[in-house]
């Protein structure tokens, strides 16, 4: 049965209509792969040495043991921004005789292939192996520590899946996460209560009980289970449909008639992201991350490097603009052919997209102005990065939608429906933001950190000028592949 | 209204639309009827320019509808539910229209206040969005708002499948009323031949992409539309 699977997996990958830029990306993707596997192997092998020479009076298996679980959880918190979940299309599958259960296995089995789960691998073999050939410990326990750090990744792998899921339906969900995990590490550093002792305990209890390492593997199976069994009550059409019914909240949004032309599609654009599951968590995330700042700012280590500010500038002010422009039309993708045979300018059309997202852009900024806390400079390059955006990324990533032939299914229910949420959208906008930091970086370094400033807000503000021509001219290249796209927003995937 | 000169579509070597000449006079209703592949919505998709001809060009009250998007606002089409906006209720979706279509709110509610009838009650002030009616009321939805802003050119395509037998009764009595206008050229396809005949000026049965038959509807048109599809 699997085969089966195996083989329908491949052939969606190859048929759709995106394959070309799934490759590309594909490629991009396996680069950093590399890369990563790369700097956890180092990591991996570098470990024993740096602390053994750091920390001489302790044994180095016992400080990792004790600081486990911060990385267990920030690995939580990386895959859940990261790692995206295994999604197949079940629909075509429910009434063929197939045992339900061994297509949850396959997705549940699909996932432990993924890239995440390689990553821990890489630290914990080379590091086992230095305690084993230089630590004194018997080689049999640390074969058992080896494993069960093995199994705690797992754990994390299939945790992060029912944490996910509960997103999908609501995102303060993941925040009490977060917080408990802050509040934990802030007890530790100030000393209050060291949870780091407690990992310590428990895994250096299971280096001299390796019987103990029954206990992650319990703990692994039964969050297995629980997935499964998350899975096999979704597993029918009319459970996604219960949640579909939803009593319709007509709301008054007149207001945007002043907007004129664009206000027909601004209106329909704000009720698509409001009604829809997958475009609102987008609005979420764009709060989520205007504490990104916080995270460098308060860092000393970045306090020499202000083009890194920029990449975080762009990102604070344009995240909504990175996440929302990256799939124009496709947000339309649905409805796409009666848009083309009605009455509608695309210029209008895309003007009313970069309207949108350009008061995105002045939200956020306004929002980030509290970084004022942290120096003039940062404001100023914020409100710099937000011109940039305004003037420069938005007609980028317009510019780049005229090639988008992926269709994005609004109606799916949440049920495996996570297009769009991996590590793939972020590739895309990396560019964007690396792009003004190099500006930033080449003035800042010939010249001064003002006139780098002045440099990318004046290719926003030239941007901004010229708008309505580059306009025009995007707009002739979505009528140029109107077919393409078309014949693209047609197949159905998963 | 319509001239249709030397289109053909073809997928990979594969001729499934090759029309030499059809012309269809202002104010006529016509039908179009063939099996499944006939080639129906290939070439509603040409004359709606959602997708590229091979060879040739359809014009639409002079305009050559892939060079020219000026037939948009007097071409109004439903093909299939992929017309409707889920995520908007039927009023919402109706005013869009309106708004695309140079109507104002009073013009739509005049408009659906005529239909009231043929949505039966089912449609309007239901609090449901559109995704979520049955596929008879979405149709019901997308086969109104092409009355939207007077089209002078109407397209539907297949009408009245999935429609129960009293509401197919109703969408005919509103296609005989539109074809009395003489301003209003209608386009209808359907798999059933008597619908058809019912309600259309003149019949052009497709087969394999080919134009078999073309007759003005008479008496004797469902009998010889039958005997050309008899197995």
């Amino acid at each position: 049965m699997f085969k089966h699977f195996i083989n329908l997996e491949s052939k969606a990958f190859f048929r759709s209509a995106s394959v070309g830029k799934s490759i590309g990306l594909k490629i991009l993707m396996g680069f950093l792969v590399v890369y990563f596997l790369l700097v956890f192997l180092v990591l991996g092998i570098a470990l024993y040495p740096i602390l053994e020479k750091s920390f001489p009076d302790q044994k180095p298996l016992a400080i990792v043991n004790s600081f486990v679980i911060f990385w267990l959880f920030f690995e939580l918190v990386f895959r859940f921004f990261m790692q995206s979940l295994p999604v197949m299309n079940i629909k075509p599958l429910l009434v063929l005789p197939i045992n339900k259960q061994s297509v949850i296995h396959f997705i549940l089995l699909k996932s432990l292939t993924s890239i995440y789960n390689i990553f821990p691998l890489l630290v914990i073999i080379p590091f086992g192996v230095y305690n084993i050939t230089k630590g004194n410990y018997n080689s049999l326990n640390i074969i058992v520590w080896m494993f069960s750090m093995y199994v705690l990744a797992l754990m994390v792998n299939y945790s992060n899946f029912l944490i996910k899921k509960k997103f999908a339906e609501n995102i303060v969900a993941f925040l009490p996460f977060v917080l408990l995990g802050l509040v934990f590490f802030g007890l530790d550093y100030y000393g209050v209560f060291k949870i780091t002792i407690i990992s310590g305990i428990l895994l250096d209890g299971l280096v001299t009980q390796p019987i103990l390492a029954l206990v992650p593997i319990v703990i692994l199976v039964g969050l297995y289970f629980l997935n499964f069994r998350y899975l096999k009550t979704n597993f029918y059409l009319d459970s996604s449909l219960q949640s579909k019914v939803q009593e319709a909240k007509t709301s008054d949004l007149t207001w945007t008639k002043r907007f004129g032309d664009i206000a027909p599609f601004l209106a329909l654009d704000l009720k698509m992201i409001w009604r829809n599951k997958r475009p609102k968590t987008v609005i979420w995330i764009s709060l989520i991350f205007l504490a990104y700042g916080l995270l460098i700012y308060t860092n000393p280590h970045y306090k020499d490097t202000p083009a890194f500010f920029v990449v975080v500038g762009i990102l604070m002010t344009g995240v909504f603009m990175l996440n929302f422009g990256q799939f124009v039309p496709s947000w339309d993708s649905n409805y796409y052919g009666m848009m083309m045979s009605q009455n509608i300018p695309m210029k209008q059309y895309l003007a009313s997209k970069a309207g949108l997202m350009s008061v995105s852009v002045i939200v956020l900024a306004v929002l980030s102005t509290p970084y004022l806390y942290f120096g003039w400079n940062v404001l100023a390059i914020n409100l710099s990065c937000a011109v940039y955006n305004l003037g420069v990324n938005i007609p980028i990533l317009l510019f780049a939608g005229s090639y988008n032939k992926k269709r994005i299914d609004l109606e799916k229910s949440p049920f495996m429906n996570y297009q769009g949420t991996g590590a793939t959208q972020w590739i895309v906008g990396l560019p964007l933001m690396l792009l003004p930091a190099l500006i930033f970086f080449a003035f800042y370094k010939l010249v001064n950190i003002e006139s780098a400033m002045v440099a990318i807000a004046a290719l926003g503000i030239i941007g901004l000028v010229f708008r309505s021509f580059i306009l025009s001219k995007i707009a002739e290249g979505y009528t140029k592949r109107k077919y393409e796209t078309l014949s693209g927003f047609k197949q159905q995937e998963n | 209204m319509i001239q249709v000169n030397n289109i053909s579509k073809k997928y990979n070597g594969t001729t499934v639309l090759k029309i030499d000449v059809l012309e269809i006079p202002k104010g006529q209703s016509l039908g179009l009827v063939g099996n499944n592949g006939a080639g129906k919505t290939t070439f509603f998709s040409l004359l709606l320019d959602l997708i590229k001809p091979t060879t040739g060009a359809i014009i639409n009250n002079e305009i050559q509808v892939n060079t020219s998007e000026a037939w948009k606002p007097f071409t109004a089409a439903f093909i299939d539910e992929s017309f409707l906006i889920g995520y908007l209720t039927p009023e919402e979706y109706f005013y869009f229209i309106g708004d695309l279509r140079g109507q104002n709110k009073a013009d739509i509610d005049a408009l659906l206040e005529k239909y009231a009838e043929f949505f039966n009650g089912e449609i309007l002030k239901n609090k449901k969005y559109l995704r979520d009616l049955s596929k008879g009321n979405q149709k019901k939805v997308g086969i109104i708002a092409t009355l939207i802003g007077n089209p002078k050119v109407v397209i539907l395509d297949e009408p009245f499948a999935n429609l129960d037998p009293t509401t197919v009764n109703r969408l005919k009595k509103v296609i005989k009323e539109l074809s009395q206008d003489p301003e209003i050229t209608i386009l209808v396809s359907s798999h059933d031949l008597q619908h058809t005949v019912e309600v259309c000026d003149r019949i052009v049965a497709l087969n394999k992409g080919e134009i078999v038959k073309d007759i003005q509807t008479s008496n004797e048109t469902l009998q010889e539309l039958e005997a050309f599809f008899a197995v």
